[in-house]
């Protein structure tokens, strides 16, 4: 047998889950949106072009080069940027569900957690590798 | 068509493909990246990489809801969560190996699946519930709310649904959708866990499942930020509004005419991907 957990923290997890969940999609949407506007005001009269496949340039692909466009408020990597705050939330989710499993002195899903926080991580630094 | 209108467009679709797809529990990456490539001419690889932050976004935005009301079992969420997330790596690895006519084919077949299971009546659960000693040492086994109160239940068959997992993943990072349906088939079906259980796990996992090839897609310049803007947002307030509207509309009905909508969609793909034009 496992250790007893406290009966009410079950309940509190889940909650904890489903508000950190809501906060990452609604700021990601919030990024997302400013960035949409800022970027429709300025090239909303051009010509779209996603016929023929050019990939992104390096500044849109990789975690650091996407901070920096964004701070200096270039209008894609604002969008990126909020597209980036999406993709943080499952691993945010993941990152919190180590801790809350550490928490309740869970050895088996701590190791559980961390080999997908592994995979999380690696997916995105991993071209750095 | 200038890039406002065409992002306008893409939204008012992306907001129905939304709506849809959290009426019937479908998800809207299935149909929006055939709806962009066949509609609106953006190469598959674009169109995939706008879908996947669709995916995470409304699973987000759904899970959050649904983990109140106390079906999700996080702990099965978390354990399939590996088969899933690497399933995702591969599939993404792979999508950059493979043409995008190959993309294609393999996408237009998952589709003919998953209207075919959506259109399958839900039949009820046999066989002896008895508890699994593997299924015991990772905890899956729990009980979810009822009128009478919790209602326990047995894990089942976990090697054979945690196999299905990395397949379900493997399609998510191809595909760039949630393959909530594949997920359900692995946990209803295989595993046995009941079918609300089933379902809101299932949307707990598409998030994190989609966020491991999203990382990828992103390295890789597959994301296009002003693409994925009106498509993310689109989809993201067309879940939202289904999720309130779920109560009072038809299921039936709807799921008749997404299953339609699907094989349309199915039909295209697959003569695009077979003479190559996609």
């Amino acid at each position: 047998m496992k250790e007893k957990r406290p009966p009410a923290s079950e309940q509190d997890l889940e909650r904890m889950f489903g508000n950190l969940l809501r906060t990452g999609v609604v700021i990601a949407a919030i990024v997302v949106l400013t960035g949409g506007v800022l970027f429709l005001a300025r090239y909303g009269n051009q010509k779209p072009e996603y016929q023929i496949f050019r990939g992104e340039p390096a500044q849109l692909r990789h975690v650091t080069d996407i901070l920096k466009a964004a701070v200096e408020l270039n209008r894609r990597g604002l969008i990126q940027l909020g597209l980036l705050f999406l993709i943080a939330t499952p691993v945010a989710r993941v990152a919190f569900a180590v801790a809350a499993f550490g928490w309740q002195r869970d050895g088996t899903y701590v190791v559980v957690a961390l080999i997908v926080l592994s995979v999380l991580i690696y997916s995105l630094v991993g071209a750095y590798l | 068509m200038n890039m406002l209108q065409f992002d306008l467009a893409i939204g008012a679709v992306s907001v129905g493909a939304g709506l849809l797809g959290s009426l019937t529990g479908l998800g809207g990456g299935v149909v929006i990246v055939p709806v962009l490539a066949i509609l609106f001419g953006v190469d598959v690889r674009y169109a995939i990489g706008a879908s996947l932050v669709s995916v995470i976004a409304t699973s987000s935005g759904a899970a959050s809801a649904y983990v109140k009301e106390g079906y999700t079992n996080l702990r099965i969420g978390m354990f399939l969560e590996i088969a899933t997330t690497f399933g995702a790596l591969f599939g993404a690895f792979i999508a950059a190996k493979i043409s995008t006519s190959a993309v294609t084919v393999i996408f237009g077949l998952v589709l003919v699946y998953s209207a075919y299971l959506s259109g399958r009546p839900h039949r009820e659960q046999l066989g002896v519930d008895r508890a699994e000693r593997l299924a015991e040492w990772l905890e899956l086994d729990s009980s979810y709310p009822s009128r009478q109160g919790p209602h326990p239940y047995h894990v089942h068959a976990v090697p054979y649904g945690f196999s299905m997992m990395f397949v379900a993943g493997t399609l998510s990072g191809l595909l760039g959708i949630g393959s909530g349906a594949a997920k359900v088939v692995a946990m209803d079906d295989v595993m046995r866990v009941p079918f609300k259980v089933s379902t809101t796990t299932s949307n707990f996992m598409i998030g994190v499942t989609a966020a491991a090839s999203a990382g990828v897609y992103l390295n890789r310049g597959y994301i296009d930020p002003a693409l994925a803007m009106p498509v993310m947002l689109g989809v993201l307030a067309g879940s939202l509004l289904g999720a309130r509207l779920l109560m009072r509309i038809r299921s039936v009905v709807l799921r008749r005419i997404f299953a339609l909508v699907i094989f349309v969609l199915a039909a295209e793909m697959l003569y695009n991907g077979f003479t190559g034009r996609i």
